[in-house]
């Protein structure tokens, strides 16, 4: 029922794509980002300590080597931590809501639930993100004071930011879902 | 359609039997609440379920049969399947399992008596609950007032579960008239001691308030209201933080019930930081009174003052000669100097005088830890701008100086321009001035304009002296305000029974087979750390009003006072 394919995110970056039948009315589309890369890791530890090597070779003070260690310790458990997202997941129950769940390279991971009756629509939405301009995939919710318009918008993979051919797909099933628990 | 139903895991092995629960209006929701096992007389479940009604203001029904299928129980499940016509319904439900499947087959009846079209059939979504922490837990936001409960459908599922909690209360020994499977304790525990504070507070409750009332009509007294009093009461960081602490243990022993969440979390949080700031002032206690350290404390603290005397002296000196080349006014620089000079030696002969009874005082002072840390640190504070008296004087000569001859300086500017400041239409307007006039300003402009860089001079210094105190108060204060708005107990709460404060929930799906209703798991997602600050802050007025960066330098460029930047509002000059 699984089905992956291959997609690119906005930088030209493999990305990944599977989507998870569980019943008609209940679909789980996952995306995953490439993951961390040894080389990109070994160059910044190799760049700090080179520096950190640098300053300690003139100023004689080995407080810089081991201050030098500890920020690069620390900079990767905050970057696996709080930075690196592995997977994106977006679950669509119908008529029940739509969950968002972020995990990240460590294992945490960060979820929320939107109730149906506060979803309005999803679509598709243009931005201008530093020089160019993207499609994102968002939520638009509804206003509780105004029930015609709407209240906020919920951005749907914001970290891996997938291209457009992607998101038309993820697009297309969501729609189905929602078409079918307002039909009824 | 897609009907929902909210199963308690608890249930997922329960006998056979009728399932009460409640339709939520509105929804295609049932929530499943218990399961009433056979033998029952219809009657007495009518009976017991209307006095729950009216007791929880819930609307509990019968929703429909529960079988879980056993060897030889055939003819059960078609009794249970001919119940749906003793109760009042709309739907009925007919759940069953099959003990090798994991998953439940779902039936509905509609009320005309035959089952739905067969497209309906796997349109039913079965979310599985933790009947405990779903009771427990409460949802944020917090909406204190009931009527928007119904609005959201998780909201009316929390509502209903958390409602129903007298149902819960019965546990597996209790011989009721129903048989019925629901979360229960293993009956319920009971400790003589937690029993005896449960009586004993109410009392020791009022007596505090009582004390309480007593020590506020004490400070309410005409006496302690005049002037001097008053003002100097307002300054001293001591006494702010006791009404603070006043205004914490009235709020917490009043013996009024908590009604509401927001309220319950506010005393908590209260009596919590209130016991862990007198814990830590105890600590500071213990660790002072012992090895002498108040007398080491005292003898190390006169020098101390000493020595920052001596080197002001030595400031003023430098600053009487030639300070960093700069040439001064010879004269106002000789003046100011000794007039500066002379404060100090009535400074260094006050501590002179003081210095035999510093110890004793530290050791009465020393006492006030055992009302919190958050005493002590503010008794620290208030000695701290005590002792660095002097230099507060000093700078607000300084301030007053220069404030004055800037204030000479911007009028006669306006002169020189032929220009006036109008009080009456608060405007600059044009004036045609005498020549004595014009000679007399500008040369009092010429005097004002030359003298200007030796008070300005002796201002900046004694301006960055004045800031280093003023950053000194402030961190004490700041730890202060910190140790009062914590919310201990909700972070205690968030951290050992996450449950209990949701921001939501989450689901995953538990299982699914093809034509089987979709099985889903509501997990509750705890509230984030940074939110429970936000929303579980304990109100101080301490970080409320303070001034920015700009307004700060605004001021000290035009010579107004700064005084330690909370209390502005009470401050004017």
């Amino acid at each position: 029922m699984a089905e992956n394919e291959e997609f690119t995110d906005i930088r030209g970056k493999p990305i990944k794509l599977s989507c998870q039948d569980y019943s008609p009315f209940c679909r789980e589309f996952t995306v995953s980002s490439a993951k961390l890369s040894l080389v990109r890791v070994m160059v910044f530890t190799c760049i700090v300590w080179l520096l950190a090597y640098a300053a300690f070779y003139l100023t004689q003070n080995t407080a810089v080597l081991s201050s030098a260690i500890f920020v690069t310790l620390c900079g990767m458990l905050l970057h696996v931590h709080f930075m690196k997202v592995d997977h994106e997941t977006l679950l669509v129950v119908g008529s029940l809501g739509v969950q968002l769940s972020s995990t990240y390279a460590s294992g945490r991971e960060s979820t929320s639930f939107i109730e149906m009756s506060r979803i309005k629509d999803i679509v598709i939405n243009e931005a201008i993100y530093m020089q160019t301009i993207i499609y994102y995939l968002c939520i638009l919710l509804k206003d509780p004071a105004e029930p015609e318009g709407v209240g906020s918008v919920v951005p749907l993979f914001q970290s891996s930011k997938p291209r457009l051919n992607c998101l038309v797909r993820v697009y297309k099933s969501c729609q189905e879902i929602l078409g079918q628990t307002e039909r009824s | 359609m897609v009907l929902k139903i909210f199963f308690p895991r608890c249930c997922n092995m329960a006998d056979s039997g009728l399932l009460v629960g409640r339709w939520i209006p509105g929804q295609d929701t049932a929530v499943v609440l218990a399961v009433v096992h056979y033998p029952f007389i219809p009657g007495q479940v009518k009976k017991y379920l209307s006095d729950l009604r009216s007791q929880i203001q819930v609307d509990l029904t019968v929703l429909g049969s529960w079988s879980l299928s056993k060897d030889g129980q055939k003819e059960m499940d078609s009794f249970l399947k001919d119940l749906s016509t003793i109760f009042p319904h709309s739907r009925w439900l007919q759940l069953s399992r099959e003990p090798g499947k994991r998953g439940f087959a779902c039936e509905v009846v509609c009320k005309n008596g035959h089952a739905p079209a067969s497209d309906e059939e796997d349109k039913i979504i079965f979310v599985h609950y933790d009947q405990r922490k779903v009771m427990l837990s409460q949802l944020h936001p917090v909406l204190e007032n009931g009527a928007d409960v119904e609005s959201s459908e998780l909201r009316a599922v929390f509502h209903t579960v958390s409602r129903s909690e007298p149902l819960f209360l019965l546990d597996k020994y209790d011989d009721g008239p129903l048989k019925l499977t629901h979360w229960q304790s293993d009956g319920r525990e009971a400790s003589i001691i937690m029993e005896l504070v449960k009586q004993a507070s109410v009392p020791i409750c009022m007596l505090l308030t009582m004390l309480v009332c007593w020590w506020k009509w004490l400070w309410s007294l005409r006496l302690l209201n005049i002037w001097p009093v008053c003002f100097i009461s307002s300054k001293l960081s001591t006494c702010v933080q006791a009404g603070y602490r006043t205004d914490h243990f009235q709020t917490v022993f009043s013996t009024r019930k908590a009604t509401t969440h927001m309220d319950f979390m506010r005393k908590a949080n209260m009596f919590v930081s209130f016991f862990v700031d007198i814990a830590l002032g105890l600590l500071l206690i213990s660790w002072l009174y012992r090895e002498n350290r108040i007398s080491q404390l005292a003898n190390t603290l006169v020098p101390a003052a000493d020595h920052v005397a001596k080197e002001l002296q030595e400031l003023l000196e430098w600053l009487m000669g030639a300070p960093a080349g700069l040439k001064m006014n010879r004269a106002l620089d000789e003046v100011l100097g000794r007039f500066f000079l002379y404060h100090i030696h009535l400074w260094i002969s006050y501590i002179r005088l003081m210095s035999p009874f510093i110890e004793m005082i530290l050791w009465y002072v020393g006492l006030s830890a055992c009302l919190g840390l958050t005493f002590a640190l503010s008794v620290l504070s208030d000695i701290v701008a005590l002792l660095t008296f002097h230099i507060y004087c000093f700078y607000v000569y300084g301030a007053r100086l220069y404030c004055l001859k800037i204030y000479g300086l911007t009028s006669l500017w306006r002169l020189f321009r032929g220009k006036k400041w109008n009080v009456l239409r608060q405007r600059v307007d044009s004036c045609s001035y005498d020549l004595d006039q014009l000679f007399l300003g500008t040369l009092l402009f010429t005097i004002l304009l030359f003298l200007l860089p030796t008070t300005a001079l002796y201002y900046l210094v004694f301006t960055l002296l004045r800031l280093l105190v003023v950053m000194f108060q402030g961190l004490i204060h700041l730890s202060v305000d910190f140790i009062n708005s914590f919310p201990l107990f909700a972070m205690g709460l968030r951290i050992c029974r996450p449950y209990r404060l949701a921001e939501g929930v989450k689901f995953c799906v538990l299982h699914e087979e093809p034509g089987a209703p979709l099985h889903l798991l509501m997990e509750i997602n705890p509230l984030q750390c940074s939110t429970v600050l936000q929303c579980y802050r304990i109100e101080t007025s301490g970080c409320s009003s303070r001034d920015s960066w700009l307004t700060l330098c605004k001021k000290l460029f035009v010579g107004e006072l700064i005084y330690p930047w909370r209390q502005k509002s009470t401050k004017t000059d």
